[in-house]
């Protein structure tokens, strides 16, 4: 029984972060169609910057906040740069670009900062807390994760609900043709939901890194599973997003448990076992509310 | 000399509400404009008339700016405007509602409404203002305010034409495009939705150009009338006298 509340738990926590990436897919899905295979590896760099600011500084936060700023910046840079020069041509084009700025990104970090693994530290301490003597098999730090990402998402939520510029976005992401019939500038509200993306990401790579440690490559996994969130809570949807990471996070706590010592090596095939599996009951996703045509 | 409201001609030193001039535009290799003039006058109803495929949707698309032209110049109250982007010519004051595209069927009545007033020219537009912007389209549209938190998607055919309108009233352009409003909708709220513009029209002085396949319906209610044929332009005339020209009507407007 203990083990099981440690494996959802540390399930959840780790559900948060594919919860964050997953949010920055849908994001840049809703307002361009497209999908940024270059997510995980733009939260790599911006955690590598961070790192560089934290060792500089000696300050933590300093590295944290700088971090999330250059998320910002390289999303909009990436779409007004790269993704920009491709709309309007045929689909996978852009989806080549996002591979290759992916393939760019990780080379120039191996340039930058080499390719040795490098700790990276916790916010918080990542000691096991108990209640009494009972293990709980969370530490402080994932409660912190935990409320950063959601804290994070409510934030988006009630901006896309309750401001102007929220509901330019979601006029431009639903239809962009009524949308810039009635005088919105939807470039630049993409632009901006790539920015959002990349805040998103750097989110998500601050908080994942001090157990994953940081090279080049770290984020490729944690980007997979959180495409995987995406798609199992549907594309379209922000809430699918969070709730398929969290399922995500969980499936892969119990499979990595109880799967015995081979579990932590399964783990890759469960998340593709369910994504088959998911694809195949309920192609648009468990929250999508449109209907993917069957071909 | 100014002339009377209504028979939207331009004389003397008036200016007319919306000029175009020697339009071409297409798509690849098809011309689907060739040489199109058209004038409207401020607070008319100019009906654009014509059988499928003769150019009345590339018209308004290419006045809004959907479509770029290649040829021909578009004036609005004489300023040139020709080739700017949909974002620009909704800014300057030119309202374009695409064949069944007129509501956001996932945003709520009021953020409807709200998307009208992104075309607004300028900042610095005060909360008081937007609200008393929302009130009025209420006022007149009572059914909508009793909807204004429920998604565009639950309102009926006709109750989404009246959210167009309403979302007009509170753009405030100063000219209208309207790409068949009636289309799919039944005869009764047709002409209920065919009112509306016309109050449109008449109340908030608003040059509206109404491309109709309903043909007889919108020269009803029209000022003015032009019937194209493949991308061209084969007559021009008052309403009154379109709809009186048998031959015409026959040939072009089927009824």
């Amino acid at each position: 029984m203990v083990e099981f509340l440690q494996f959802t738990l540390s399930g959840l926590s780790f559900g948060m972060i594919y919860a964050a990436i997953a949010l920055s897919l849908v994001l840049i899905w809703r307002g361009t169609r497209l999908l940024n295979f270059a997510q995980g590896g733009m939260a790599m760099f911006t955690t590598y910057i961070a790192i560089e600011v934290i060792h500089g500084t000696g300050s933590y936060w300093a590295g944290f906040v700088v971090a999330l700023a250059a998320g910002v910046v390289l999303g909009a840079v990436a779409e007004l740069a790269v993704i920009r020069p491709s709309l309007g041509k045929p689909e996978l084009n852009a989806v080549i670009i996002t591979i290759g700025l992916l393939i760019l990104i990780e080379g120039l970090a191996g340039i930058f900062y080499g390719g040795q693994y490098r700790s990276f530290p916790a916010a918080f301490s990542v000691i096991g807390l108990k209640v009494g003597s009972t293990p709980l098999g969370i530490s402080r730090f994932d409660l912190f994760v935990a409320a950063a990402v959601l804290a994070t998402t409510l934030l988006l939520a009630l901006g896309f609900r309750y401001t102007s510029a929220g509901l330019r976005m979601r006029a431009a992401a639903f239809n962009a043709t009524i949308a810039r019939l009635s005088g919105i500038r939807v470039a630049r509200v993409v632009t901006v939901g790539w920015a959002l993306a990349g805040l998103l990401g750097a989110l998500a790579g601050v908080l994942v890194s001090p157990s994953t440690f940081l090279y080049p490559n770290s984020m490729d996994s944690i980007f997979v599973f959180g495409f995987t969130a995406a798609v199992i809570g549907g594309l379209d949807s922000p809430a699918g997003a969070v709730v398929g990471g969290l399922l995500l996070g969980l499936a892969l706590s119990y499979a990595g448990g109880y799967l015995g010592s081979q579990g932590s090596n399964l783990t890759p095939l469960v998340a593709l076992g369910i994504l088959v599996v998911v694809l195949m009951l309920r192609p648009d996703g468990i929250f999508s509310g449109t209907r993917v045509r069957r071909v | 000399m100014n002339s009377p409201a209504g028979t939207g001609q331009a004389q003397g030193s008036e200016v007319a509400s919306l000029v175009v001039e020697d339009l071409v535009a297409g798509y690849g290799e098809v011309l689907a404009l060739d040489k199109v003039t058209i004038s409207a006058g401020t607070a008319t109803i100019t009906a654009v008339l014509g059988a499928n495929g003769a150019g009345k949707t590339t018209l308004l698309r290419a006045i809004s700016g959907m479509v770029r032209p290649r040829g021909g110049r578009i004036l609005l109250d004489g300023a040139d405007r020709t080739g700017r982007s949909p974002e620009a010519m909704a800014r300057a004051g030119i309202a374009h509602v695409p064949e069944g595209q007129g509501v956001i069927a996932e945003l709520t009545v009021e953020e409807n409404l709200r998307i009208g007033m992104m075309s607004w020219p300028g900042i610095g537009w005060r909360r008081a203002d937007r609200a008393a912007a929302l009130s009025e389209a209420y006022e007149r549209f009572g059914s909508l305010a009793d909807r204004r938190r429920k998604p565009a998607s639950t309102l009926s055919g006709g109750e989404r034409q009246m959210l167009v309108i309403a979302r007009a009233l509170v753009a405030r352009p100063r000219v209208l495009l309207l790409d068949e409003p009636s289309l799919g909708l039944a005869p009764r709220i047709m002409t209920q939705v065919m009112d509306m513009v016309v109050r449109l029209s008449r109340e908030s002085g608003i040059t509206i150009v109404l491309v109709e396949q309903n043909a007889r319906g919108a020269l009803a209610i029209a000022d003015r009338g032009v019937v194209l044929n493949l991308g061209r332009v084969v007559a021009t005339a008052d309403a009154a006298t379109l709809a009186a020209d048998v031959a015409l009507r026959h040939h072009y407007l089927g009824f």
